[in-house]
């Protein structure tokens, strides 16, 4: 109560300095006031917890095989449009070519070079030449994409998950350029045509909105593993990073690991074991 | 007042109906990107924001440019610049509903725009943007207004005005440098991460401005009765050719420091921007244009008798604004998104849609422009009897 009344009389206070406009005033209020608890209360007793959600890919046990099987497995989860599906001309006539340039991914593979471009060297070590490195959101402890975002529709919640709000969402794209690791995708058009198979576990996206790996945080609350680790064959792992008991840490206490472009201060909290 | 716009000879009305045309257009095109997504563009994964933000940019700077007249005219008493105050404020108003109409057109769900006042986001730089934008907006349509219209009456306008016109200048600082700070602030993007972005941003709409509002002087001289005065035109460029002058170094510091520490993630994009990346070189042409034009334009200005030749100087200010259009809009986004964080080079060009919703937005500010400068022009005729 206390935080949630300190934040609303700074926001409070910035709004009425800078705009003056009541019902911007309104919306605040009614939001400080109404949601912090209910959230918590739905959830269910098997649903997967963590202080802070963390991801360690075993880049050893990454096959081409194995990344492509993640790779469409979490985008089939996720509704995720594949642009090299032909859409059912029946329930889509006149769809218009698609701009693969304007494709989006949640997860997929990349050349060390490019996942860590910092880390460019001309003498890397061979195996590491042409494996693949599978590349997502990095649910960042410091998100310069929430920072940013001019209607707080994407968001950290308190267990580390950076989560957009679909229907809240503008479409700006801001967060899209403040990201360092290209992890976000935008919708620029219907992405229907492109599902093969809607899941409706997930709902699908309109148009005009951005989307990423949100962690699979649905499947979490009902206490089943994100789809990438489900098939990874035991190759990714989340868990508590806060947690020094937990799989994830044990897995970095014992091996050496990475992550993208630390230099940054972002804090990602997707690790990669060399 | 507004009843002097429905008034005009015949050229003034054709020349609406052709700014209708355009802006009518444009309006057909959005209806598709509207209906289809901006799938119409040429944007993509790897470069997100493109023609529309570029353009954004520009204009913010051309508002800006407006505080040149402002600042000596009412800080300094300059009075050459009694009589064309009035279209630099004027000139603000059209370029920044320009500004606004391409922030619109560039969101992916237009409808829902105002979840940017119902969720305030202070830390969010477009949320200020949004804030020292439309301040800056009213702020001129009220102070243009008001000292138009007590011009007209013959007596000081009112004395409340002059606060807001003391509170329009830090406004005019502020819009351009809340812009660079959309770009400056983010931390993987080595081509904008860099303090003189904001100045160079000032620097050069100080030049855009005023080189845009000399090239209307001429134009107000040729179509109407009002001279805007040929002393007050030189000072303009005067103003034009220290801000380029300016922009030009803090571009040149922008260089040393790149290419002096050698860091890769800050050279790649300037690299790719003036000689290619890795085969990719669509914007190398663009880039020396824009550097010979504007150092050219700049030594032409600081020659006095090149500066002060009447029939060359608006030849000199078109070189000043297509040189900082390319710098400021081309050049800022496709340099920030390419190379991509992950050093693939997706280049970005606009389609003909992007550019006709793009050209049906200027066209809305010139028919916003043509009116408010119709009043500006006739009212002071009307003075002046």
């Amino acid at each position: 109560m206390k935080k949630s009344r300190r934040s609303f009389l700074k926001v409070a206070g910035v709004s009425a300095l800078g705009i003056g406009v009541a019902p911007a005033l309104k919306a605040v209020a009614t939001a400080s006031a109404s949601t912090p608890s209910a959230a918590v209360r739905t959830k269910a007793p098997e649903a997967l917890e963590a202080k802070r959600w963390g991801m360690v890919i075993d880049t050893s046990k990454i096959t081409d095989e194995i990344a492509e099987k993640i790779v469409l497995a979490c985008h089939k989860s996720n509704n995720v449009p594949d642009f090299n599906h032909e859409p059912d001309k029946e329930k889509y006539p006149n769809t218009r070519p698609v701009n693969h340039k304007q494709e989006l991914k949640w997860i997929w593979e990349e050349h060390f070079n490019n996942a860590f471009p910092d880390k460019e060297d001309d003498f890397l070590a061979n195996k590491f030449k042409n494996l693949p490195f599978l590349v997502t959101c990095n649910q960042c402890k410091n998100p310069p994409c929430v920072r940013v975002c001019p209607t707080r529709a994407t968001f950290k919640r308190e267990d580390g998950i950076v989560m957009m709000d679909f229907h809240r969402c503008i479409g700006c794209r801001f967060c899209m350029a403040a990201c360092p690791y290209g992890a976000r995708s935008f919708n620029y058009r219907d992405p229907k045509p492109f599902i093969a198979k809607i899941d409706p576990a997930f709902p699908t996206r309109s148009k005009g909105v951005v989307e990423k790996c949100n962690l699979c945080a649905p499947r979490l609350a009902k206490g089943l593993q994100p789809a990438c680790v489900e098939v990874s064959e035991g190759a990714i792992t989340v868990g508590d990073l806060e947690d020094p008991n937990s799989e994830v840490r044990q897995l970095l206490g014992e091996k050496y690991s990475i992550r993208r472009k630390q230099e940054l201060g972002t804090e990602p909290s997707v690790y990669y074991i060399m | 007042m507004l009843e002097i716009a429905i008034k005009g000879s015949k050229k003034y009305w054709i020349w609406l109906v052709v700014l209708c045309a355009v802006i009518g257009a444009g309006v057909l095109v959005y209806v598709d990107q509207f209906i289809n997504g901006l799938m119409t563009t040429a944007l993509s994964r790897d470069v997100s924001w493109g023609f529309y933000i570029a353009n954004f940019t520009y204009l913010v700077g051309v508002a800006a440019g407006g505080v040149m007249v402002v600042i000596p005219f009412y800080l300094h008493n300059y009075e050459r610049f009694h009589r064309i105050t009035i279209l630099g404020e004027f000139l603000a108003v059209a370029a920044i509903v320009m500004c606004l109409l391409f922030i619109i057109v560039d969101l992916g769900q237009p409808i829902r725009m105002l979840n940017v006042i119902f969720y305030p986001s202070p830390k969010s730089m477009l949320f200020w943007d949004m804030c020292v934008l439309n301040g800056y907006l009213f702020l001129n349509i009220v102070i243009g207004w008001k000292v138009l219209e007590a011009e007209r009456n013959q007596i000081k306008p009112p004395a409340w005005t002059t606060p807001l016109i003391y509170l329009s200048i830090p406004f005019a600082i502020g819009i351009h440098t809340v812009t660079a700070y959309l770009y400056c602030g983010l931390p993987g993007r080595g081509y904008w991460l860099t303090a003189i972005l904001a100045p160079r941003f000032l620097a050069s709409a100080f030049a855009a401005g005023p080189a845009v509002l000399l090239l209307l002087c001429y134009l107000v001289r040729k179509v109407t009765k009002f001279d805007p005065g040929w002393e007050a035109m030189q000072t303009l460029a005067k103003i034009v050719c220290y801000a380029l002058i300016a922009n030009l170094f803090f571009f040149f510091c922008e260089i040393f420091v790149t290419y002096y520490s050698q860091i890769p993630g800050h050279m790649s994009h300037i690299d790719y921007l003036f000689f290619g990346l890795h085969g990719h070189n669509t914007m190398v042409p663009w880039m020396w244009t824009s550097m010979i034009l504007m150092i050219a334009a700049a030594i032409m200005l600081v020659i006095p008798a090149l500066r002060s030749n009447y029939t060359l100087l608006p030849y000199i200010c078109g070189m000043v604004v297509i040189g900082t259009w390319i710098d400021k809009s081309l050049g800022i986004i496709a340099g920030g998104f390419v190379p991509s964080p992950l050093h693939h080079v997706t280049e970005y060009m606009p389609t003909i849609k992007e550019i006709m919703i793009s050209l049906g937005i200027y066209g809305t500010g010139l028919l916003i422009l043509t009116i408010l400068y119709k009043l500006a022009t006739r009212v002071k005729e009307e003075v002046r009897g």
